[in-house]
């Protein structure tokens, strides 16, 4: 079984955040809503494994 | 405009004094004149003059002005400094720090530990006031004068006029004994981010502002020991701005900052009491002194070009960035480690004029990326739209429980010199398996060597560093002599000399510039080679 990975594992992440940022550039909150969906179903895509994914969503879940 | 004051003097250094130049009756000439005594000024003196270039620096003022402003003076700075003879007071003086805590709310998000890699003389950064930085400075320039370096500084002299020509520029100076005029071959522009001489030219300066205002505090706590750490607040629940920093400097003296919004009543805001209302949220029961206040908004800017002719921009000047990540002076010092070496070969007549093009080509290269950093830096604590905002609150989030979100936590970045990559005098990388951190174009890591360190040992010239290698002992080439540093690993017990010059190679020759970047390097000594690396880092390919 794999687990969610929680420890750093991108490379460059000011890079990275910069271009999340960016990509929000101009969009309406509605707009950039949607985006994140798109985004989040395209990486759950990529992730695959049911089990990772529930993980996620438990860690995600979790705010006072 | 009368010549008064712009500013209040921390440290009254060079009072005006009436020079023979104002009574010549024509300009007097000189080979190079550095408009603006701020750190990158005073630097800059000291490089040239050290070098033996004539060399005449105008201030407006007396001396250096009070308020702190920069406080956090990085690694590569002070061992710039070092090269001057000046960083031992600012290393004396200046507080060390490895701890850091940011806050979000009114919860602990994450605390970090700089832990910096051991085998440098100098630590990642200290903590030190502006002025005692400049003093330092001004302190080193007069014991070179002592020695015999040609430096003079004319206090209460006031440039108003520039006046550009093919070979040189002529000036018009302000004292408050009148007018006077000098010619200069080259003139070295340090007067700041609101640069007189810039505008005077017509130059551009272009790029983004940051619709925000800062209110600093410098404040000496006369009661509690407070830790030497640097606390960082997003949205903190005292409420006294968007975000706040604390930070210690030497004398018991401790930089607040709140970020307080764009639309403000500067006046109204730095009242004492509107300033102790913010501060005593923050610091509830805490006996403090406010020592100097001020807000600043600020801009991340460059010129388009840094060379005009005869007239050359460095610091603040040709280059802006906001605070976040203590690039300002430190990159400024950059500048001036970069320029001093390429003017004193184009004065004395050992390198083409077009040497000085690679100033601009290296320190805007270098201004681009602490732009971009501070930039990022800014955009992280200062979110500008909604979604940028919960973004933002969500890495705060998940860093207070999760690892992988802490590298994206950004309160600014520690302030690190560039990597000269594929510019124009950057040679070859001929050392199979040598490592990244000291590839060519890249500033010299430094390394324990018993009792010293390299980077005392390369100086300020260019020379032919060896591990386990050899070479000839000197190196004539163009009218310059190369000085071999002559290293064996053993030289170094901890390993680190080997680990951050060898890696898995078994020797080395590494062809260093006077700034201590890499130019070339190769597994043995070639004198082809190496007399072609020095050519193109002297631009005279
Ligand atoms: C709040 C704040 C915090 C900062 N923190 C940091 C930090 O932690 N680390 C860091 O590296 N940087 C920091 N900086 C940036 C740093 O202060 C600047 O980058 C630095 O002062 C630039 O030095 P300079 O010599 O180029 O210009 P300046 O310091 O502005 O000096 C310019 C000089 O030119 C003189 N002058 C101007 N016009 C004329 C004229 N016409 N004739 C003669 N003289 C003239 C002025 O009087 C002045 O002495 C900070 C800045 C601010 C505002």
């Amino acid at each position: 079984m794999t687990d969610l990975i929680l420890t750093p594992n991108i490379a460059d992440p000011d890079g990275f955040y910069a271009a999340l940022i960016a990509a929000h550039d101009g969009l309406s909150d509605k707009e950039s809503a949607a985006m994140n969906a798109r985004l989040i179903l395209i990486l759950a895509n990529q992730v695959g494994d049911r089990e990772v994914l529930a993980q996620a969503l438990e860690a995600a879940k979790k705010s006072d | 405009m009368p010549l008064d004051d712009r500013y209040q003097l921390a440290f009254r250094l060079y009072p005006y004094a009436r020079s023979a130049d104002q009574d010549a009756g024509h300009p007097v000439h000189h080979p190079v004149i550095v408009v603006g005594g701020g750190p990158i000024g005073l630097a800059m003196a000291l490089d040239l003059g050290r070098q033996g270039i004539p060399v005449l620096l105008l201030d407006d003022h007396e001396g250096v002005g009070q308020g702190s402003r920069a406080i956090c003076f990085a690694k590569r700075c002070l061992e710039i400094a070092d090269r001057y003879g000046a960083a031992g007071p600012m290393l004396d003086k200046g507080v060390v720090w490895k701890i850091g805590k940011v806050f979000h709310d009114d919860r602990q998000v994450f605390e970090f530990n700089l832990l910096p890699e051991a085998g440098h003389k100098f630590p990642a950064f200290i903590n030190l006031q502006q002025p005692y930085f400049e003093r330092f400075l001004f302190e080193q320039i007069e014991r070179e004068r002592a020695k015999g370096a040609p430096i003079e500084i004319r206090g209460r002299n006031r440039v108003e006029g520039v006046t550009p020509e093919a070979e040189g520029v002529t000036l018009d100076i302000l004292t408050p004994d009148g007018p006077y005029r000098l010619h200069a071959d080259w003139l070295i522009a340090c007067d700041g981010a609101g640069s007189p001489t810039r505008k005077r030219l017509g130059l551009d300066f272009e790029g983004r502002v940051f619709e925000d205002s800062f209110l600093i505090a410098d404040i000496r706590m006369t009661g509690e020991d407070f830790p030497t750490e640097r606390w960082f607040w997003f949205e903190p629940h005292f409420k006294s701005g968007a975000s706040a920093l604390l930070h210690r400097q030497p004398d018991g003296i401790w930089r607040v900052d709140f970020q307080i919004g764009w639309d403000v009543d500067r006046a109204e805001e730095l009242k004492e009491e509107n300033v102790r209302r913010r501060l005593d949220a923050m610091l509830p029961g805490v006996d403090y002194e406010i020592v100097w206040t001020s807000i600043y908004t600020f801009q991340c800017r460059r010129m388009r070009q840094f060379r005009h002719g005869r007239v050359i921009f460095a610091g603040d000047s040709a280059h802006q960035v906001s605070p976040f990540g203590a690039r300002g002076a430190n990159s400024g010092m950059q500048d001036v480690d970069n320029l001093g070496w390429k003017l004193g070969l184009v004065v004395r007549g050992r390198a083409p004029e077009r040497l000085l093009d690679s100033y601009h080509e290296e320190r805007a290269f270098g201004a681009d990326e602490n732009i971009l950093n501070s930039t990022r830096a800014t955009d992280f604590i200062t979110p500008k739209s909604t979604i940028s905002h919960v973004f933002r609150n969500a890495v705060l989030d998940l860093a207070e429980r999760h690892a992988f979100a802490r590298p994206l936590v950004n309160s600014g970045r520690l302030s690190v010199p560039c990597t000269y990559d594929g510019l124009s005098l950057t040679g070859e990388d001929a050392l199979p398996g040598a490592p990244d951190r000291s590839r060519p174009g890249s500033p010299c890591p430094d390394a324990p060597l018993g009792h010293g360190f390299l980077l005392e040992r390369l100086g300020g010239d260019f020379v032919l560093l060896t591990i386990d290698a050899d070479a000839p002992e000197t190196l004539e080439a163009d009218g310059l002599t190369i000085r071999r540093v002559a290293l064996k690993t053993a030289d170094d017990p901890t390993g680190a000399l080997a680990a951050r010059y060898l890696g898995t190679a078994t020797g080395a020759v590494y062809l260093i510039r006077p700034d201590q970047h890499v130019v070339a390097r190769w597994a043995r000594f070639d004198d082809a080679a190496t007399r072609a690396a020095l050519r193109r880092a002297c631009a005279r390919d």
